[in-house]
């Protein structure tokens, strides 16, 4: 499967890369869904990484689950998790453990870059530390502006917030910080006038 | 138009530091409080060398905690053009100065999980005010501070009692260096990493931190060029139609401004891009001397960096 293509409208909008290896003592990738194709294009190119790989794959929200292909990689740590919550201790261990040096790469959805991304900020890199490449599915994650409550892999817009229930237009405002996009109330002034929904993040 | 609000000070001390540099501290005529600066800030001292007025940047070194002056520390060339020179040679207590307001192009990243400093000879200055600023905030750091001596190693033996462990000294004649690529190893994850210092010092570590996997983002330096001397020449301003000679001394921006031109400037060293014209014609070379230009533009002679480049052919003319 080819990279995913995003158009880009808004200057906080995260614009994504390929995941090419980068000179460092270790290597911490993190991806999930169909970024293990990314994965393993990388570590194809440059087997030598392989011995100072560390891996975390998650399995995609919409089904994709390339555990038993990552695992074959032959990266020095294998480690599957089901989400990016579970993984999430062990990644800022294994951050926080680190030297400078250490090459972060996220391949996948971009709700799954954003956290790393969020995660390695925490830690105290500069954004420009992490190697990204966006593959498979378009799925947000929307922070509601109005009850605060974060919607993860929603592929519709309008959408219904998970936590407050109130009709929400996807913006493309991202926050680094949060690792989500805004999501505003679409019928605010006329309850109930709210256009049908599209997939318009597949 | 330089952007800076100017400062009348006088001087309170001249102190020799060591045989080649000179400590000064300011503080303010009408007996006010000074800015506030951050580490790593800057002033430019303005000079009136025997009808010649030069503009030097210098760090400034105090506390940015003290508001009563401010310190800068000027190490004496004796084969540049002359600012180091009348800065030892003749300001004296009591005289009467003017400065800039302080500009801060090498400052700390207070995200940083740990700050680790590098500094060569003069390059000192703006680290003493960015480890008190980092001291008084209980935030991590480590020096590492090479000269050629002991002697050379200007605050060495102060920095090193105030702050202990923290503090690595080398001196070139004991051939102690920077074991630089155990250093850049060994550090945590949020690291950020400065230097400043000669050319090749910055050009060294910058470099074996990029081969090593440091991201750019973590990566400060800064040279203060001192502007080059060079052959006299010739610059003609297309917007005024005037024509200013730029003796071999004198930077083009010095020539600027002595002919009653307010032309931008922050940093005066080539660093900072504040002063960047567009060249609207050369028939000759262009001499680049700033950091600031991409090669291809220094190629393409489309811009000139007035406060450092010179020109050496028939005919320059700016966008002036
Ligand atoms: S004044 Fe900063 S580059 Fe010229």
């Amino acid at each position: 499967m080819s990279q995913t293509q995003a158009d880009d409208v808004m200057k906080s909008r995260p614009l994504y890369g390929r995941l090419v290896p980068k000179q460092g003592s270790y290597h911490f990738i993190v991806a999930d869904g169909e970024g293990g194709e990314a994965v393993a294009s990388l570590l194809n190119a440059a087997p030598d990484m392989k011995p100072r790989a560390h891996i975390i794959y998650i399995p995609g929200a919409n089904g994709t689950d390339l555990t038993g292909m990552v695992s074959g990689l032959g990266a020095r740590v294998f480690h599957p998790a089901p989400s990016y919550a579970s993984a999430s201790q062990r990644i800022n261990k294994v951050l926080g453990d680190a030297h400078m040096g250490l090459q972060l790469y996220a391949a996948g959805t971009e709700g799954l870059i954003g956290q790393v991304q969020r995660d390695a900020m925490a830690a105290g890199l500069p954004h420009d530390a992490l190697t990204t490449e966006q593959r498979g599915s378009l799925a947000r994650r929307v922070q509601c502006v109005h009850c605060k409550g974060i919607t993860e892999n929603v592929t519709l817009d309008p959408f219904v917030c998970a936590h407050c229930g109130l009709n929400l237009f996807v913006r493309d405002h991202y926050s680094r910080r949060l690792a989500a996009f805004q999501g505003v109330c679409i019928d605010a002034e006329d309850p109930g006038e709210v256009p049908p929904s599209e997939e318009r993040f597949k | 138009m330089s952007n800076q609000t100017r400062m009348n000070v006088t001087v309170t001390e001249v102190v020799e530091v060591n045989s080649l540099i000179k400590r000064f501290r300011f503080v303010r005529e009408d007996g006010g409080a000074m800015p506030g600066f951050s580490g790593g800030a800057h002033t430019v001292v303005e000079m009136d060398d025997n009808g010649t007025r030069r503009l030097n940047a210098y760090s400034l070194m105090s506390d940015p905690a003290d508001s009563s002056g401010y310190e800068i520390s000027v190490r004496r060339d004796d084969s540049g053009r002359g600012g180091s020179l009348f800065m030892h040679k003749g300001v004296k207590p009591g005289m009467k100065m003017v400065i800039s307001q302080p500009v801060n192009l090498f400052g700390l990243d207070l995200r940083a999980r740990k700050h680790l400093m590098i500094a060569g000879g003069i390059g000192i200055t703006p680290f003493i005010a960015q480890m008190a600023q980092l001291d008084s905030l209980g935030h991590r750091f480590e020096l590492h501070y090479a000269a050629r001596d002991a002697d050379l190693c200007a605050y060495g033996a102060e920095l090193s009692a105030r702050y202990g462990e923290r503090l690595h000294r080398y001196y070139d004649v004991e051939k102690q260096a920077i074991d630089l690529a155990n250093l850049l190893k060994t550090q945590p994850i949020g690291t950020h990493l400065y230097v400043c210092g000669p050319k090749g010092m910055i050009g060294w570590v910058l470099s074996t931190a990029q081969k090593m996997g440091w991201p750019k983002g973590a990566l400060h330096s800064e040279e203060f060029l001192a502007p080059p001397v060079g052959e006299a020449f010739t610059v003609q301003l297309s917007r005024s139609g005037v024509s200013i000679d730029v003796g071999p001394t004198q930077s083009m921006l010095e020539a600027l401004e002595a002919a009653g031109i307010d032309a931008p400037y922050l940093c005066r060293g080539g660093a900072c891009g504040q002063c960047e014209c567009k060249v609207d014609a050369a028939e000759g070379e262009i001499l680049h001397y700033d950091h600031w230009l991409s090669d291809d533009q220094k190629a393409a002679k489309t811009h000139i960096m007035p406060c450092v480049s010179r020109f050496k052919g028939e005919r320059l003319v700016i966008d002036l």
